[in-house]
């Protein structure tokens, strides 16, 4: 008999105070409290965290790779919106 | 731990897909820019590496027996927490990779069922029997090891998955080594039968691990799509050279006899070890290794004791989905 699937969950953790919380990868539970604690089990045995999320994979809208192009292009050919695009005088000192 | 002899790729497989597209694969490959799950992939690269990274995982879930065995008689509470620390970490590193295989569109039930029914494979070294707590020592020292040069370089694997698992497993593995290392190198500086136990371990043990690199390269037919892919970034031979000549040096630290008489050091500092018994090898591949039977039978047990919970855990949480749906 074929095992029965159990869902799958992405798991994210703050690694300090301060920081954001990263994804870091993924595990399957039944529910979110074993999913919480799975999480714990596999991806915190070392210190790595001090907070945990985790979140139905299924939950999560990705874009497509196919429309890369349409997504991020449009920003690439704006080099004005990054601060080397200005030139300062060296007189002037950090800006 | 341990990837080994099983990364061959599949045969060609490319005949219905557009070649514009495979050909735009291989510039992104070539460019080392990273593959990553929704993208555009050839079948065969999928193939491949689906196959290799779950038989990755089922290596790791394995390779808990052998050490396993040890557990309840390590010989002190230190060796014994830290041979548990391991154990739990190769658990973890086959859950990882389970994920990882998981991105390439196969079910980690999926998986782990055809490895149950003997249709999978892993690796060969974990059909060899862990007879005393020297092999503890030699199986984190060269297992470890040897599986530590094959997976360094799968850390800059072209698939994102995989290499950013590879980059997670390889830190929690230089543990592992040393641990074996130090277990070792208490042997061979404790009484004479404990130096005897330390070399009996290495006597068994050094073929086997030698074999985890591999087929030799000129008889291995399948790595050309492997390395194209840059799957794979060294070829057989070329790793297990490397670990030799890491390893002799250590086994003279440690004042152990590497039982290979006819060992030699050439002019530019390599080891030339004698000729791999590839017979053993590829019996130990085909089911007929001293544990095959043995490990096989324990993982299903396991897995059919373990299918309980699967069915509470699963019926608790549709329990509770009907209760809040109701309320």
């Amino acid at each position: 008999m074929a095992t029965p699937n159990i869902p799958l969950w992405e798991v994210f953790i703050r690694s300090r105070n301060g920081l954001a919380h990263k994804h870091v990868g993924s595990l399957h539970a039944t529910d979110a409290t074993l999913a919480l604690q799975a999480a714990r089990d596999i991806y915190t045995r070392r210190g790595e965290g001090l907070s945990i999320w985790v979140v139905p994979s299924n939950a999560i809208t990705a874009s497509d790779p196919a429309e890369k192009g349409m997504m991020f292009e449009p920003a690439e050919s704006k080099i004005y919106r990054h601060p080397t695009f200005y030139d300062v005088p060296d007189e002037v000192g950090h800006m | 731990m341990y990837t080994q002899a099983l990364n061959t790729s599949d045969a060609e497989d490319r005949h219905v897909e557009d070649a514009d597209r495979a050909a735009q694969f291989q510039v992104r490959i070539d460019a080392e820019d990273r593959i990553e799950p929704n993208d555009w992939m050839p079948a065969a690269y999928r193939k491949t590496l689906t196959r290799q990274i779950s038989q990755h995982a089922h290596s790791e879930i394995v390779g808990m027996l052998p050490e396993g065995n040890w557990i309840t008689r390590a010989p002190s509470l230190r060796r014994k927490a830290a041979l548990l620390a391991k154990v739990q970490d190769e658990c973890g590193h086959g859950l990882y990779l389970y994920a990882a295989a998981e991105t390439l569109g196969a079910s980690r039930e999926e998986l782990v069922d055809l490895m149950l029914a003997g249709k999978a494979k892993y690796s060969s070294i974990f059909n060899y029997p862990t007879l005393t707590w020297a092999d503890i020592g030699v199986i984190g020292w060269l297992v470890d090891g040897a599986a530590i040069m094959n997976q360094i370089p799968l850390c800059r694997c072209s698939y994102g998955p995989y290499a950013r698992a590879m980059i997670r497993v390889c830190k929690e593995e230089s543990f592992h080594q040393r641990q074996g290392f130090e277990i070792m190198l208490t042997l061979a500086r404790g009484s004479e039968e404990q130096k005897a136990m330390a070399q009996n371990a290495l006597d068994r043990w050094w073929w086997p691990v030698l074999m985890m690199f591999g087929p030799p390269d000129k008889a291995s037919q399948h790595s050309d799509n492997s390395t194209k892919w840059k799957i794979k970034r060294f070829s057989n031979d070329e790793l297990r050279q490397k670990f030799v000549d890491a390893t002799v040096p250590q086994a003279q630290f440690l004042g152990l006899t590497i039982p290979d008489p006819g060992m030699t050091q050439n002019e530019a500092g390599n080891w030339q070890y004698s000729t791999i018994d590839w017979n053993e090898f590829n019996a130990v591949l085909a089911g007929n290794g001293p544990c095959n039977r043995d490990r096989l039978a324990a993982r299903r047990k396991a897995h059919e004791e373990g299918a309980w919970v699967r069915e509470a855990a699963l019926a608790y949480a549709a329990k509770r989905r009907n209760r809040q749906a109701a309320a």
